[in-house]
């Protein structure tokens, strides 16, 4: 399984993708894990902003909405291999 | 639990929409509370249900509304059960006791220094492990917990089934499913409670093992410290942990001495001593 890593602000639309890391740090971090951003975790954009900036993003079942920076911050791995599961929930 | 009529035990989920059913023990006594027995604390992710949950119990009417944010300093209202008077407070609704925001800073220190008898987590039935982060981190506080497993209703329309009792032994504290909204579990919710502040069930919460032998052996030695400078503290190895977290506003309770006052004044258990501590302490300015 091959997979590509790239950070959260650059996931297309309809894409579902895995978290990898956060590399953020301090008291910004705590609350990206307490909100459910956690490595491992599906994610995929809900809305996307006309204005560009901040995008929603679906996570656990919620909603959370992440400035571009932040988005910058975490990163992502898009598995290459089809997925059943991943397509299922796109 | 023994004067419980043996047709309660076994309700149906249409019995346990009754008013009769439900109205058998409490007493609600909203705003009423002169004394009491027991102080139960309500937390949980914001718009689980607290407040319906909350107002289930008191009779009140506290704003229950679908924004975030609305509970925002601590509500109180009382009911009796059993014949044991209690006194409920609903807590801002949070991800998390973790973090820096006002809320979750007044949810924390009453679950840490309020002591209370029994910290009801309710959590979305439906967003299950996202709500569990802040059930895990109540429990590092305390073991007297009891999961409200709300919005069970909701669950059910969305496919998703719930198996309570495998939770329940997962995470060492009653499970109660509830619909509050329906008033669905409320008498169940209500005996938990009772079994927890009673001690007739013993809970065994799940805690995290770091399982690192360095990590452990300066927590152990921090540990020491803290008891050292403020003894009768209800829990130095969660302000340990939190210390070595580098949380900010702990190092600051630390370094002026808050910490001791809110564990002196609060630390002996006899009722008018938390009492006074419940009206007089400002929580998060």
């Amino acid at each position: 399984m091959t997979s590509t890593s790239f950070t959260l602000d650059r996931l297309p639309v309809g894409v579902v993708a895995r978290i990898a890391s956060l590399t953020m740090t301090g008291a910004e971090r705590r609350r990206m894990m307490d909100l459910g951003l956690l490595p491992g975790a599906a994610i995929e954009v809900a809305l996307e902003n006309p204005l560009g900036d901040p995008t929603a993003y679906r996570v656990r079942g919620a909603v959370i909405a992440l400035r571009r920076e932040q988005a910058q911050q975490i990163q992502i791995a898009l598995e290459e291999t089809r997925r059943p599961d991943a397509q299922a929930a796109a | 639990m023994s004067n419980v009529p043996v047709s309660t035990v076994h309700a149906a989920s249409a019995c346990a929409t009754c008013p009769m059913y439900n109205g058998a023990q409490l007493t609600k006594l909203g705003i009423n509370m002169t004394d009491w027995d027991y102080i139960i604390a309500l937390a949980g992710n914001p718009n689980t249900g607290k407040s319906t949950v909350f107002n289930a119990l008191t009779g009140l009417r506290q704003h229950t509304g679908n924004w975030p944010g609305k509970t925002v300093v601590r509500a109180e209202g009382g009911f009796l059960y059993d014949e044991k008077r209690y006194k409920l407070v609903d807590l801002p609704g949070t991800y998390s006791l973790l973090s820096t925001s006002a809320d979750e800073e007044v949810a924390r220190d009453f679950i840490l220094f309020g002591q209370p008898s029994v910290t009801v987590v309710v959590v979305d039935a439906t967003r299950l492990e996202r709500n569990l982060n802040l059930a895990l981190q109540v429990l590092e506080i305390t073991d007297r917990v009891v999961i409200a497993l709300n919005l069970m209703d909701e669950a059910k329309r969305h496919g998703i089934e719930v198996d309570e009792r495998h939770l329940a032994r997962e995470l060492g504290v009653p499970v109660v499913p509830m619909a509050a909204r329906q008033g669905e579990g409320i008498q169940d919710l209500l005996k938990a409670i009772a079994e927890v502040a009673s001690g007739a069930y013993v809970t065994r919460p799940r805690r995290i093992n770091h399982r690192d032998p360095q990590l452990e052996g300066v927590v152990g030695q921090l540990v020491r410290q803290v008891e050292y400078a403020f003894p009768g503290l209800p829990n130095a190895r969660w302000v340990a942990l939190r210390l070595l977290d580098g949380d900010e506003s702990i190092e600051r309770a630390v370094a002026d001495g808050t910490l001791g006052q809110l564990a002196q004044t609060q630390a002996p258990q006899p009722k008018p001593a938390i009492r006074l501590e419940l009206e007089t302490a400002n929580y998060g300015d």
